[in-house]
């Protein structure tokens, strides 16, 4: 349970620095460590106490062992999570050399 | 079926040619992508085809059995949905040819415009939730790249503010998706059904439903969320704020929306009542905003907003007849948004501008374009002989059957403010006085006609879908929805 609350936290810092944050690059850093937040969470939902790799060799009962599927989704989103941070800290470059600066509140050209 | 797998196939497969030949076809590089588009509108038409005898067609991936693989189904709703983005995807890889010689890097485009369809046929095709999620984030950051195409200030701005929205909606999807996996153990969204309608809906379905909301809502842009609608659809390419308008916001909003709520969660009153309300909101919100706008593009972004809360209000009534008005104003919607934003393009090509005070006076220099913004004008603001009248009449009589007297009241009246706003769009921009223009005013090359013909043509004759036999095409999508979660029964009856 512990666990899963120290997951909840770790989002709860995310959340905080995408929404609290100016900086541009600290906004990403808050996306990235969500995502790592919701990561842990799917690995935890596969998880069973002392289980063991999921791995079957010949001859082992398939008891105790924590479950795979949620261990492939989060292969899968670590790579999707790398996509987006790749195209963000890209913008992020290119914003920096258009407006000069990494502040939030200073690149207001549109208006929502 | 193997024919469902084209539908990523292809388009994968034509992203991956077009950026491998970038250097060598040159300026001829889109001639892959309008190969694959026209192809893939075809194979939409025979998969509907299809799916009017068999009524739902599955292809299992790489042959695992049912619970354990992973599913492409193509029902009467997706089917419907596959038919229109890829005929609109069509059009736009033509009307692109030329539009986008403008700009430098087109395979870049034509690449991302491929990657982007795949994900989009992806999300529609999906039998799978997690599946469904990869798709959607496929699409949604081949969206955050096009949007900051053309690599200006006001660009990269739009993109950034999208990109980070978007992320945040697809965590809040990936953690509702991890819930309802620990609660059901399936992601298959037929077996996860089934699980569903045996266990208690308890305290956990309704987080969930709320993380969905807010993560689809946001992808659909309603209103509480739809802050990053207008910046991006008026700094993208406008090809690329044709696709968000035309078919984006309805495949990964509207469609993943319905999909699990419908199908999979099955729907309850409250969830009705608060689709009402979010549809209300942004219908009114869309349009009055709407009004004060200078740029055409923005104002098309606003009233997109203000059309999208027509469908999810249409929605959220839940009368067979509301879901035949929803799906028709999917439609509708579809054709003639895409089309403005084909003309807003023209515009922009001839004139280099699309800000109303600029403009005026380009009725007798445009005709094409002129005749086709009125066409598509009066579609969406539901003037009669036009397919959009009947779409929101529709959604007005099943209001007031439903009892919703008040609120379809604000329907009409939110209507008469669009034919407002876009009769100011059509005063200023072509008729009026005209203005000094720097140089030589053309109409738009063949290409960019072609589908702005097509399109104008399509919004002109759509209203005939509601008669009898073409009827099928809408009707079967309606089923779908209105099947609430007996959706499961039909897919196993197409298993076995």
């Amino acid at each position: 349970m512990s666990l899963y609350f120290l997951c909840f936290i770790l989002f709860s810092v995310g959340l905080y620095c995408v929404l609290r944050k100016r900086n541009i690059i600290k906004i990403i850093i808050g996306i990235a460590i969500i995502e790592y937040a919701v990561n842990m969470f799917l690995i935890l939902i596969g998880y069973r106490m002392n289980g063991r790799a999921p791995i079957l060799e010949k001859g082992q009962a398939i008891t105790n062992m924590v479950d795979p599927l949620p261990q492939a989704m989060v292969l899968t989103t670590i790579v999707i999570g790398l996509a987006l941070v790749f195209i963000l800290v890209a913008l992020a470059i290119r914003i920096y050399e258009k407006y000069g600066t990494f502040d939030i509140t200073k690149i207001r050209r549109l208006n929502g | 079926m193997k024919l469902l797998i084209l539908f990523t196939v292809i388009p994968l497969l034509g992203a991956f040619l077009t950026a491998l030949s970038g250097s060598l076809l040159k300026k001829h590089i889109n001639l892959i992508a309008n190969c694959s588009t026209v192809f893939l509108f075809a194979v939409s038409l025979k998969a509907a085809q299809l799916v009017s005898a068999h009524k739902v067609i599955v292809y299992k991936m790489s042959g695992w059995s049912f619970p354990l693989g992973i599913l492409l189904v193509a029902d009467g709703f997706s089917v419907f949905l596959l038919v229109i983005v890829n005929l609109i995807c069509f059009l736009i890889s033509i009307y692109s040819i030329s539009f986008m010689h403008n700009y430098t890097g087109k395979w870049k485009f034509y690449s991302l415009f491929m990657l982007m369809l795949a994900g989009l046929n992806g999300v529609i095709l999906s039998g799978d939730l997690f599946n469904l999620y990869v798709f959607l984030e496929i699409a949604s950051i081949c969206a955050y790249t096009l949007v900051a195409f053309g690599i200006e200030a006001e660009q990269l701005e739009a993109s950034f503010k999208y990109a980070i929205m978007g992320a945040l909606a697809s965590i809040l999807i990936l953690l509702g998706i991890g819930l309802l996996y620990s609660y059901t153990s399936t992601l298959n969204m037929a077996d996860m059904a089934l699980v569903l309608s045996g266990k208690p809906q308890g305290y956990l379905i309704g987080f969930v439903s709320v993380l969905f909301l807010a993560g689809f809502g946001l992808k659909a842009a309603l209103v509480p969320f739809h802050a990053w609608l207008p910046d991006a659809y008026s700094a993208a390419p406008t090809p690329v704020s044709a696709v968000f308008s035309g078919v984006f916001v309805k495949t990964l909003g509207i469609y993943a929306l319905s999909r699990i709520f419908f199908n999979i969660i099955g729907i309850s009153d409250k969830l009705l009542q608060i689709f009402v309300a979010l549809g209300i909101i942004s219908m009114v919100v869309g349009a009055v905003l709407a009004l004060s706008q200078s740029n055409i593009k923005r104002m098309l972004a606003y009233s997109s907003i203000s059309q999208v809360g027509y469908i999810v209000f249409a929605l959220g009534i839940g009368t067979p007849l509301a879901l035949l008005g929803a799906i028709f104003h999917v439609f509708n919607h579809a054709t003639a948004k895409s089309l403005l934003f084909f003309n807003a393009g023209s515009i922009e090509h001839a004139v280099g501008t699309n800000d109303l005070d600029k403009l005026g006076g380009l009725n007798s220099k445009l005709p094409l374009t002129s005749g086709s913004t009125l066409i598509g004008a009066m579609s969406i603001s539901g003037i009669p002989p036009f397919a959009g009248f009947w779409s929101k009449l529709i959604i007005i009589i099943a209001a007031v059957q439903a009892g919703y007297i008040g609120l379809s009241a604000v329907a009409v009246l939110v209507s008469i403010v669009t034919l407002i706003y876009y009769l100011k769009l059509l005063n200023n921009s072509f008729f009026g006085k005209p203005k000094e223009y720097p140089a030589a005013i053309k109409e738009p090359p063949l290409t960019m006609k072609f589908s702005m013909i097509v399109l104008a043509a399509v919004c002109l004759f759509a209203g005939l879908l509601l008669l009898s036999p073409a009827r099928n095409f809408l009707t079967q999508a309606v089923d779908v929805l209105s099947s609430g979660i007996k959706y499961k029964d039909i897919l196993f009856g197409a298993l076995k």
